[in-house]
């Protein structure tokens, strides 16, 4: 006798104690606490605060820890926190000018005002494997083998781009003191503003947003573009208090921002000059940071008075659209779940053209004999 | 992963108030103009983007205390996301929940429209995983907006008319598209043509959130839906042609079943609650059983 199925309840349960289980592991191996994945895995801590919107590294990290490492998981996992927290307000935009470097470079001047500060990069290391950490036998490393550069600056350091600017060889930033959309708070209508690309980019997976700028510069949309400046490090993050009456600073946060300078031969409407990509985001994530610059440029081909060469990254729909890794893994991963009612109309649909189309074929037969 | 909840840790029914009002804002201009996709700014949910978002918010933002809240999921209260769903608004908002169609003032459906009929005051709220019915046709927002805003749905015609020429039917078993009171050509979310009839004229309030994609449209009671089809091919609902195995009823959609390795298959209504009832006032099937004896 045939049962309807049932029993997704108590499914559901099982699979979520399995899931606990699996999550712990091995319980004779020591559980990881929160501090260290927020000391000691800091980078993933920084793309989750970065794609999940907000800036707290012990949520990030428990997010991680609750996710198994699985970091678009754990992006979700903030994103649906996220949401739910009340907005006080906005703060005053933060002086990137102003920011305490850790790192500092530029690739299109060998050397500048504030000087190149490497910081602590993957860059120039060799990529073999350090058994030693396995044998967690770690050196213990001086400040005075960092050197006095890796103190980092406290000095303002000038933006690289303003040298360019005093020339006039480089596109001018008109300040504005518009508000800047939220597409966490309206949805998203296009054609967006360069400030409601930037915002989706910072929020855009990291893989999306760096193929994408991968293909520009194999000629997808080609920008020439160059590292005009990256730089990590902590700014004050002020807000104006309307009882005060002035800006008090209520933290701070670290930041990587990149400026791309872009040839640029000149259109129809602008001057033969550089032209500017921009990217910002949380924490040190410079790989996210200079992708962004990339696609940023790439979608501003309509201001700039380019030509639309069809190049994926050029195209503001698809781009905007595409990016967000939370919206992605959702509809690619519903389709796991139940479709019984559609693949049954699907069916009886395949039975009856299949059907119609085998008595045509043998309706031609007869007539042939 | 933890089932406690705070006390207070999130408000009634999880969205914040604001957020309900902006949704419920879109709910009102989507009753307003029938059939028009109307921008809202969807929020994370706690569950993933195709899992229902947009319907939840949607029952979220129309949610009061007092309400008694019905899911389904392919036309079935058990399935595992209808289940999720379920207690999800038991934990967050604490309403009296239930399977029978007729006792639930709101009801959450994706795929499927109840077989029992609605009645006024009740909300059948669909989840939505693309809302706009020219999307595969032409992939671009910015294009189907200025096609609808234009009434331009000649393309839709035209991919109609091309089914006809190939396959002698419309190729459409699911999310058929519908004309809205003569004017906006609508998505009816993945539900079996089997279903279309009943958007029409339907007494309760009809509601269609698709989160990801942030869009809610809605149909007000009493609404002129028209499945979209030719004279000379005039629409027809169409299901497998059988009859329930377990309640034998003939009227209702069915999920076909595998039995066994050798190509043996049962059919059985897809909605469990209408199947539930008619067992329970005795109708039987092909394979069904007694109720007594299913008792015992």
């Amino acid at each position: 006798m045939y049962v309807a199925v049932k029993g997704g309840e108590r499914a559901i349960d099982a699979a979520h104690a399995w899931l606990a289980e699996e999550r712990r592991g091995d319980r004779t191996v020591a559980a990881l606490s929160i501090d260290q994945i927020r000391e000691q895995l800091a980078l993933a801590v920084n793309r989750v605060m970065v794609e999940g919107s907000l800036y707290d590294p012990d949520l990030a990290a428990l997010a991680i820890k609750q996710a198994r490492g699985d970091l678009i998981e754990a992006i979700f996992l903030i994103r649906a926190y996220r949401t739910t927290l009340p907005r006080f307000g906005a703060s005053n935009p933060v002086k990137t000018a102003e920011m305490a470097v850790v790192r500092r470079i530029s690739a299109t001047f060998k050397d500048l005002p504030g000087g190149q500060v490497l910081g602590p990069t993957f860059d120039y290391t060799h990529r073999l494997l350090d058994f030693a950490l396995m044998a967690e036998g770690e050196a213990p490393i001086g400040l005075a083998e960092r050197g006095a550069a890796a103190l980092g600056t406290l000095d303002p350091v000038p933006h690289v781009t303003e040298f360019l600017n005093r020339d006039g060889l480089i596109e001018t930033e008109a300040p504005s003191d518009g508000t800047p959309p939220d597409l966490t708070r309206e949805p998203m209508e296009l054609p967006a503003a360069r400030p409601l690309r930037l915002q989706a980019l910072t929020r855009g997976d990291e893989g999306f947003v760096l193929s994408l700028a991968y293909s520009t510069q194999r000629g997808y949309g080609r920008t020439h573009a160059f590292v005009g400046e990256l730089r990590i490090g902590s700014v004050a993050v002020e807000m104006e208090i309307p009882e005060l009456g002035f800006a008090v600073e209520i933290g701070e946060i670290e930041l990587t921002e990149c400026e791309s300078v872009n040839q640029f031969k000149g259109s129809k409407t602008e001057p033969p000059q550089f032209t500017r990509g921009y990217g910002l985001v949380f924490g040190q994530t410079e790989r996210k940071a200079i992708a962004m610059s990339l696609v940023d440029r790439a979608l501003r081909w309509k201001e700039l008075g380019e030509d639309f060469t069809g190049a994926p990254a050029q195209d503001e729909e698809f781009v905007l659209m595409h990016a967000d890794n939370v919206q992605a893994t959702g509809f690619l991963e519903h389709i796991k779940l139940p479709h019984y009612v559609d693949f049954q109309s699907e069916l009886e649909l395949i039975r009856r053209l299949r059907s119609e189309a085998m008595a045509a074929i043998t309706t031609t037969q007869e007539a042939a004999e | 992963m933890t089932d406690t909840l705070e006390a207070g840790a999130y408000n009634f029914a999880y969205l914040d108030e604001q957020t309900k009002r902006m949704i419920r804002r879109a709910i009102l201009k989507g009753i307003a103009v029938p059939g028009y996709q109307v921008p809202f700014a969807s929020r994370e949910m706690p569950m993933p983007y195709g899992w229902g978002t947009g319907g939840v918010q949607v029952t979220a933002a129309c949610l009061t205390p007092d309400d008694t809240l019905k899911v389904i999921d392919q036309g079935a209260d058990d399935t595992t996301n209808a289940v999720s769903i379920r207690k999800f608004f038991q934990r967050t908002a604490a309403v009296a929940v239930t399977e029978a169609t007729a006792e639930a003032s709101i009801i959450q459906t994706r795929h499927r429209i109840p077989e029992a009929p609605l009645s006024e005051g009740q909300i059948l709220v669909y989840q939505v995983p693309i809302p706009e019915p020219l999307r595969f046709l032409e992939p671009r927002e910015t294009e189907t907006r200025k096609m609808h805003e234009l009434e331009e749905y000649g393309l839709m015609h035209v991919k109609l008319y091309e089914d006809i020429a190939r396959h002698g039917h419309i190729a459409t078993a699911y999310a058929y598209p519908v004309k809205v009171e003569g004017r906006y050509v609508m998505d009816p979310s993945p539900i079996p043509r089997f279903d279309n009839p009943k958007l029409a004229a339907c007494p309760a309030i009809q509601l269609f959130g698709a989160g990801r994609e942030q869009r809610i449209y809605a149909l007000p009671p009493y609404t002129a839906v028209v499945s979209l089809d030719f004279d000379d091919h005039p629409f027809e609902a169409s299901k497998a042609p059988h009859d329930c195995d377990l309640c034998g009823a003939s009227d209702s959609y069915l999920d076909e079943v595998i039995t066994d390795d050798a190509g043996g298959r049962m059919f059985v209504c897809s909605d469990t609650d209408y199947c539930r009832s008619r067992c329970e006032a005795g109708h039987m099937g092909r394979l069904g059983v007694p109720q007594q004896e299913a008792a015992e």
